[in-house]
């Protein structure tokens, strides 16, 4: 049993020493820093990618053709003599906006809806959770490949096409949320002590909601992300000018059998670390929020 | 030498607000054929105690000090095998919930079965299930009930049944936690019937944890008494009975009240145990002490015998004193 | 359920920009041609009737013909189906045999560093683009150390056509006893398969550690360690056998994912499955085709969600039906 589980030791000794070494803090800070650290370091490269980009992502002379990683190309080149390197950190951009694009859609239709159709109720509520319920319980690629398929190619019309499948998941949270208010309010309406039902709202529900919202925020972002990517790959994504990571990777395939790693490998590697970056950010976040008690 | 000899054992429990002192310096022993009752309130560590005498506590809690000596053998130190030997065959523990004491999943003929191929090198199928509906046969539980899921029994069949997974090895001691206290009192008054029963048929010891004062009065041989993680007095059933010295266990005994008197309040202590993830210094019952002195409160009282047989940790005793509540 | 996906899908479909007439019979076809066209296929009727029609037919199990093809919906559904679920099929054995084992072991080893390795493992693998390490296996099995075929579900020198009977590969090969056949097969739907088992493991890998983590508190775990069996059996034979009650319920959700992940998959490994069939007609615009395949497709889904609710009567002695 030892030997087979090294691979897992060995990724997980490291942290364990980290953790050791400093009691107070458990795994989830740790992650935390981590997700952190990653989240904004592509942001930044998203910012300001010329600190970091050696060439113009378009720029199709930047070395040989398909040539390997070396000193010039960081990540080598790809078919059209465009450097790799720049492309991954311009592409960040693209696919970083993208997805907060969507989830901020995503994030205000959801709440909004889900705060009207829990105020409001009867049929108007029941007709909003069942198409809710419905696109929630699909599995969400499918319905963004839809979506973008039916609205065509377009930085907009992708962000929409992402941003449509995320919104059942806020209004499920801030429906229910809701739901629980109006409890409340009846509640309280019927001692009608007036003003303090606000504070009792502000002070103790508001704050779990919008804790909630964030974590689903982050993990939203990490998702969009892959789900923006798995659109270009498949090539319902963005026009060919923007440097898109996905679509990097399935131009990428086709040079594959020949060797060329370096088209894959990279973009991968790329969309892989940012939505680890916001899951981690994402998972620790939810973990902080929700205190556990007891267990060490 | 005695069959088991707890010796001033201490467990704590590590957790984020501080370290829990579960157990201080328990010291108790168990003869051969004897029951010994360990009574105490909710909380005050006697559970963890019985977990703790076959390693069985979770973790974080651990055993920080003191023996635990079977027939002479210190269990605490032992190795993984000595003590998987240990479990089941010499020393069997029962539980107090037998509905989610037992897998739900596997049935009951299955569970035996694990046990006795788990102990015996001569395992045999046949034998094994003769010896199981043997068990069954003293314990007054049908045979047929072998091949039913322990959701389709009734609460006293699976703690019959729970009694004999514990006794199908022949263990030397069976420490019974708490295992009436999720039944009715009728199911509990043949619990008692049983038990004695199987005193007599297999010579078993029985440690038996419980804060049903009047189950230790029917079957005890011996009491121990715990407060906050500390014995606070032991001595005879009988003695402890009928003359309580430490304050503690005065009000223990007498607190429930008795259709027979003529009482006009029921007696109470007020109060909580101590924190004890920061301990008093004194006695940890010098809160809640109606005789509470000064010096209980800076001071620890040992353990000491006052009576034959009878020990208690109480400063009201330093000059061999009567019980203030004898006057 | 499958009812207001099937209104969904269908608005959708005809809400989308882009004219199925015109791309069968080009744009610069007469306009006197277009209309006929649609009078035939139907679409020059008001929506409501389109879909009440289409309602009509789904009735009698017939799920249309094709708007660009000339053939029936269900020809290619039925010639490709059998490709994506035995793929979704070894997919969700390779997430298992992946995922419960990691997940357990770490739930009895809790906080220990092996721990915190799969926890980090199950965190990471979720965020791993499936047809990314579908490629990079690819790379490395297919292309650097060439063990392992990366596209099809046959090779060069095996005819499907003279196996060929439920399409169920696997199945079929051994029916007939062409186990070099079998083999064949076996090694084609290796790779990715296990790139759908090692991208949704990660999900089971927590899930089975949340379980666990809770049985491993209970009662009869603690009786059963009281009992003397050895901690390994305590926790594979009478922990996770009790976990298993939630896992099945997660296997049936997951089903749709590792559907969904398909047309990653299937894209990337030139698999011949339904997942690639949707993308192809989405782009073609045939609007019966795709319909037809997210009908089949939720149907399966329902089909499954009964089958582990059979499934848990089988494991739980305490569900009566």
């Amino acid at each position: 049993m030892r030997a087979k589980f090294s691979p897992a030791s060995a990724i997980g000794r490291p942290f364990k020493l980290l953790i050791d070494a400093n009691r107070k803090y458990g795994l989830e800070w740790w992650l935390l820093v981590i997700g952190t650290l990653i989240v904004l370091f592509i942001i930044f490269l998203a910012f300001f990618p010329q600190t970091l980009a050696p060439y113009d992502p378009l720029d199709q002379d930047t070395g040989p053709q398909l040539s390997p990683p070396s000193r010039e190309n960081l990540m080598g080149t790809d078919n059209l003599q465009r450097d790799i390197f720049s492309r991954m950190i311009y592409g960040s951009r693209t696919i970083l906006g993208v997805a907060f694009s969507a989830a901020i859609i995503s994030s205000l239709a959801g709440v909004t809806l889900g705060l009207l159709s829990g105020f409001l109720g009867g049929v108007i509520d029941r007709i909003l959770s069942l198409i809710m319920d419905s696109i929630y319980s699909f599995p969400g690629l499918i319905l963004a490949i839809a979506f973008a398929a039916m609205l065509g190619p377009g930085v907009f019309n992708i962000t929409l096409a992402v941003a449509v499948i995320y919104i059942p998941t806020y209004f499920r949270l801030v429906r229910g949320q809701t739901l629980s208010i109006k409890e409340e309010l009846y509640v309280e309406a019927a001692r009608a002590i007036g003003a303090k039902r606000w504070t009792i709202i502000g002070r103790y529900i508001f704050p779990n909601a919008i804790a909630t919202v964030v974590v689903i925020f982050s993990l939203n972002i990490a998702d969009a992300i892959m789900t923006e990517a798995a659109l270009s790959y498949i090539g319902l994504g963005l026009p060919a000018g923007i440097p898109d990571w996905g679509m990097d990777l399935s131009m990428g395939k086709k040079f594959l059998p020949s060797g060329t790693w370096w088209m894959v490998t990279f973009p991968g590697l790329m969309i892989m670390i940012l939505a680890l970056g916001f899951t981690l950010l994402g998972e620790a976040l939810a973990e902080i929020l929700n205190p556990r008690l007891l267990e060490r | 030498m005695a069959l088991l000899e707890i010796d001033n054992l201490s467990i704590d429990y590590p957790i984020n607000i501080g370290t829990v002192q579960a157990v201080r310096d328990v010291s108790l022993y168990l003869e051969r054929g004897e029951v010994l009752g360990l009574v105490g309130e909710s909380g005050c560590g006697k559970s963890t105690l019985g977990l703790s005498i076959l390693n069985l506590l979770r973790p974080p809690g651990k055993i920080v000090g003191g023996e635990i000596r079977f027939k002479g053998k210190d269990i605490v130190s032992m190795k993984r095998q000595a003590l998987m030997s240990l479990r089941g065959k010499d020393i069997a523990m029962v539980f107090q919930n037998p509905l989610t004491s037992l897998n739900p999943l596997i049935r009951i003929d299955r569970q035996f079965l694990e046990t006795i191929r788990q102990h015996d090198p001569q395992f045999n199928k046949e034998k094994a299930l003769k010896q199981a509906e043997n068990i069954l046969d003293a314990l007054g539980v049908e045979k047929k009930r072998l091949y039913d899921y322990p959701h389709q029994l009734s609460g006293g069949m699976r703690q019959r049944i729970m009694i004999g997974i514990g006794l199908i090895m022949n263990p030397e001691i069976i420490i019974a936690d708490e295992p009436t206290t999720s039944l009715d009192v009728i199911v509990e008054a043949g619990f008692i019937d049983l038990l004695n029963r199987l005193r007599k048929e297999f010579e078993l010891s029985i440690i038996l944890i419980t804060h049903n004062l009047g189950m230790v009065a029917e079957i005890a041989d011996r009491m121990a008494v715990m407060y906050a993680g500390r014995i606070v007095e032991t001595g005879s059933a009988d003695q402890i009975y009928h003359n309580q010295f430490h304050p503690y266990t005065y009000g223990l005994i007498n607190c429930v009240p008795n259709i027979n008197l003529d009482q006009e309040e029921l007696i109470t202590m007020p109060g909580n145990p101590p924190d004890l993830v920061d301990p008093p210094k004194g006695c940890p019952f010098s809160d809640r002490c109606p005789h509470v002195m000064d010096r209980c409160r800076n001071e620890l009282p040992m353990l000491t015998e006052r009576r034959a047989g009878q020990s208690v940790a109480c400063w009201l005793y330093e000059e061999n004193g009567e019980p203030p509540w004898k006057n | 359920m499958l009812f207001i996906l099937l209104t969904l899908v269908f608005v959708v479909l005809r809400i989308m920009p882009g004219d199925p007439v015109k791309a069968v019979l080009g744009a610069h076809a007469p306009p006197h041609v277009i209309e006929a066209k649609r009078a035939e296929l139907g679409l020059n009727k008001p929506l409501i009737i389109q879909y009440f029609n289409y309602l009509g037919q789904l009735v009698r199990f017939d799920l249309g013909d094709s708007m660009v093809l000339k053939q029936k919906v269900s020809a290619p559904i039925k010639e490709k189906l059998p490709a994506t679920l035995e793929l979704s099929v070894m997919g969700m054995f390779f997430t298992l045999i992946i995922g419960i084992p990691l997940g357990a072991f770490s739930a009895s080893k809790r906080r220990s560093a092996r721990d915190l390795g799969i926890r980090l493992y199950g965190n990471i693998v979720y965020c791993i683009p499936v047809y990314w390490m579908g490629l990079m296996l690819q790379l490395v099995f297919g292309i650097w150390l060439g063990v392992l075929p990366v596209a099809g579900r046959t090779g060069a020198r095996v005819f499907p056509s003279l196996f060929e009977k439920t399409g169920f590969y696997l199945l079929d090969t051994l029916l007939v006893g062409n186990f070099a056949a079998f083999g064949d097969v076996l090694v084609h739907l290796l790779l990715p398969s296990i790139t759908l088992g090692i991208v949704l493991s990660g999900v089971f890998v927590r899930l089975t550690r949340a379980n666990m983590l809770d049985i491993l508190k209970s009662d009869y775990i603690l009786a059963a360690r009281a009992r003397g069996i050895p901690e390994r059996k305590v926790v594979y034979k009478h922990g996770l056998k009790n976990a298993f009650i939630p896992i099945l319920t997660m296997l049936g959700l997951q089903f749709a994912l590792l559907l969904a992940n398909a047309i990653l998959t299937e894209t990337t490994f030139s698999w011949p499955g339904i997942a690639r069939l949707l993308l192809e007609r989405i782009y073609l615009r045939d609007y019966p085709t795709v319909q037809g395949v997210i009908v089949v497709f939720a149907l399966i889904v329902s089909l499954i969600s009964l089958i582990v609710d059979l499934l848990y009567a089988v494991i739980d002695p305490r569900v009566k039906y």
